[in-house]
């Protein structure tokens, strides 16, 4: 028995760990308080100093998986009037910005290098909307779906939360290095743009569970389940634009929606009627017709009375991708801006969904989803976007200049 | 009011992974009429004229933003050869007239921005921090407004004959609160936040 007290060896341990697989950046240190039986592994990883890199075929920060614990959503609008050489120059100076802040550097004629120096995988991801491509004289060439995507049944938008010329989504698994950049690019984008909305997300922290767990959202269900794997075929044939113009090959599209979530009625909905809304259980994933999290729910299972376990309108039935171009990366956090001063809760989740072309993803598989599906009684969509992401860019480029044609 | 005499904090900026900006056809497969009266290293220069590296790097170049006058550029100067060389002086895209300039503390205790007639000398592995409040690039006459984005060409000349040429990216910035325009040339320095 360590002459250390329980809570001091556990931090020895930590740190001992910590230490030994610096560089690795995968592995993780066990901790195993004495006397818990209760206390399950704790994973531990020196996280702060990785870096995912902002150069390359593809923009990151949709391919950047698991995704960050952190995510902020801006919504950016371009002055009126501006044209082509100002979003050239916008880009120009947000990709460099971008790249040193992804590294661990701070942002050109900033000297906050304390701030910048652990960006915990910090990704900075630009999209495109409507107005962007009209402002540079391309109105054309933007995708009908990005412009307009259909007014589904059960939407209750609201234009605070819709919209925008430019997204940028910027994702961090620690806070403070993504305030920082969040504010560094603002600053640089304010002279030419104003905010239209910014809309900040979280995932569970990195550590409680082990990164390869499917994260939970706030009604507690495992979300992301059907997600295809980093690097994968799959998501490589879902997610990325291999057919199209030059400029948008190896881009994508994202439909953020922001959804709100009924906690209220759902806490007193009772655990059953729960797991039978989605199809699977709560604390596993796993369907509620057997099997473990990452087998499919089959609906053709009958209970001992003959009766269909699985509702026609279970979430994951009507969710699931019927068609390989129904597939899509579903990238989503949870916001929580509550309590109202009444008390009610004001929750919910940032649908994050990337897909080569929306129009053939995001816009069946929701409207089967607002057509039926039990879980509506609990979500409303009160915000909507889509925007083009264009691809990555090399060192020395912007992200966009193809399109821009400078 | 004064900026506070201090020593400049840039060179720990400079981390291994800095983005070094060096045009090596600058000093070898674009002859520029600097280079062919040089007598500083003539030998290495004639013998591999196409593969010589710039003697001077530069890394992390920007320039601040200016609707007109002046404004000045910065950035990490290193050597990359064994002996020091001498930055003599810039020319840039933005204007005809530029200079290098330093910041010194005048009898009086107030920092003031001079010419530097005999350049910035870069010595081998000690890297030279061109940031508000210090030395600086001092770029006159402005042609055009410089706006945030904007990529100003910097060419550099230096003592062994060649030239060392980068791109500044336009920055918006009040470090350092220095008014590079103040109308009358006498460029004094105000504020007390300088990098």
């Amino acid at each position: 028995m360590s002459a250390l007290g329980p809570s001091l060896r556990r931090r020895a341990l930590l740190l001992g760990g910590a230490a030994a697989v610096v560089g690795g950046g995968t592995a993780a240190a066990l901790a195993v308080r004495d006397g818990d039986p209760e206390v399950r592994p704790v994973a531990v990883a020196p996280v702060g100093a990785e870096t995912v890199p902002f150069h390359g075929v593809h923009q990151p920060g949709i391919d950047t998986l698991p995704a960050q614990a952190h995510a902020v959503f801006l919504g950016l609008d371009l002055n009126p009037g501006s044209g082509p050489a100002e979003v050239g120059r916008l880009m120009r100076l947000l990709s460099d910005d971008a790249a040193r802040l992804m590294s661990g550097r701070a942002p050109l004629a900033a000297e906050d290098q304390e701030l910048a120096v652990l960006p915990s995988r910090l990704t900075v991801t630009f999209g495109f909307g409507a107005g962007l491509f009209d402002a540079i004289g391309r109105a054309g060439d933007c995708p009908a779906v990005v412009r307009e995507l259909p007014a589904f049944p059960a939407d209750r938008l609201d234009p605070r939360w819709s919209g925008g010329d430019l997204l940028l989504q910027v994702c961090s698994d620690d806070p403070v290095p993504l305030a920082y950049a969040v504010r560094r690019l603002v600053r640089d984008a304010r002279s030419m743009t104003s905010v239209r909305w910014v809309q900040r997300g979280f995932n569970p922290a990195r550590g409680p569970e082990p990164a390869a767990v499917t994260p939970r959202n706030l009604f507690g269900q495992r979300d992301g389940t059907a997600n295809p794997a980093s690097g994968s075929p799959e998501l490589a044939e879902s997610v990325w634009v291999r057919d199209g113009p030059s400029w948008f090959v190896g881009g994508s599209v994202l439909v953020l929606r922001r959804i709100r979530m009924d906690l209220d009625t759902w806490d007193d909905f009772g655990r059953v009627g729960k797991e039978m809304a989605l199809a699977r259980r709560l604390d596993t994933g796993a369907p509620v017709t057997g099997g473990g999290e990452f087998d499919e729910v089959d609906p053709r299972v009958v209970d001992e009375r003959g009766m269909p376990m699985v509702a026609a309108s279970a979430h994951v039935v009507r969710a699931k991708a019927r068609t390989p171009a129904e597939r899509m990366l579903r990238r989503g956090y949870s916001y929580d801006d509550g309590p109202t001063p009444d008390g009610a809760p004001d929750a919910g989740q940032l649908f994050a969904a990337y897909q080569a072309d929306a129009a053939t993803a995001f816009v069946p598989v929701q409207g089967r989803l607002a057509e039926s599906d039990v879980m509506n009684l609990w979500v409303t969509h009160v915000g909507s976007a889509a925007f083009v992401i264009p691809p990555g860019c090399a060192d020395g480029e912007f992200v966009g200049r193809a399109l821009l044609g400078t | 009011m004064l900026v506070s005499a201090r020593p400049l904090r840039g060179p720990l900026l400079v981390i291994t992974t800095a983005c070094v900006i060096g045009i090596a056809g600058c000093a070898g497969g674009d002859p520029s009429p600097a280079a062919a009266p040089s007598a500083a290293a003539p030998s290495a220069a004639a013998a591999s004229p196409a593969v010589s590296a710039p003697a001077v790097t530069v890394a992390d170049p920007w320039v601040k933003t200016a609707e007109s006058g002046m404004t000045a550029a910065f950035g990490t100067f290193s050597t990359t050869g064994s002996t020091p060389v001498t930055v003599l002086s810039a020319q840039t895209s933005a204007s005809s007239r530029t200079e290098l300039h330093e910041v010194v503390v005048g009898d009086d205790g107030a920092m003031t921005m001079r010419p530097k007639g005999d350049g910035f000398v870069i010595e081998p592995g000690a890297p030279h921090v061109l940031a508000p409040g210090g030395d600086h690039i001092m770029i006159m006459d402005l042609a055009s407004p410089i706006r945030p984005g904007d990529q100003i060409d910097v060419t550099l000349s230096l003592s062994d004959g060649s030239t060392t040429r980068f791109s500044a990216l336009a920055k918006e910035t009040s470090g350092g609160e220095e008014n590079y325009d103040d109308g009358a040339g006498s460029m004094h320095m105000s504020g007390g936040q300088g990098g």
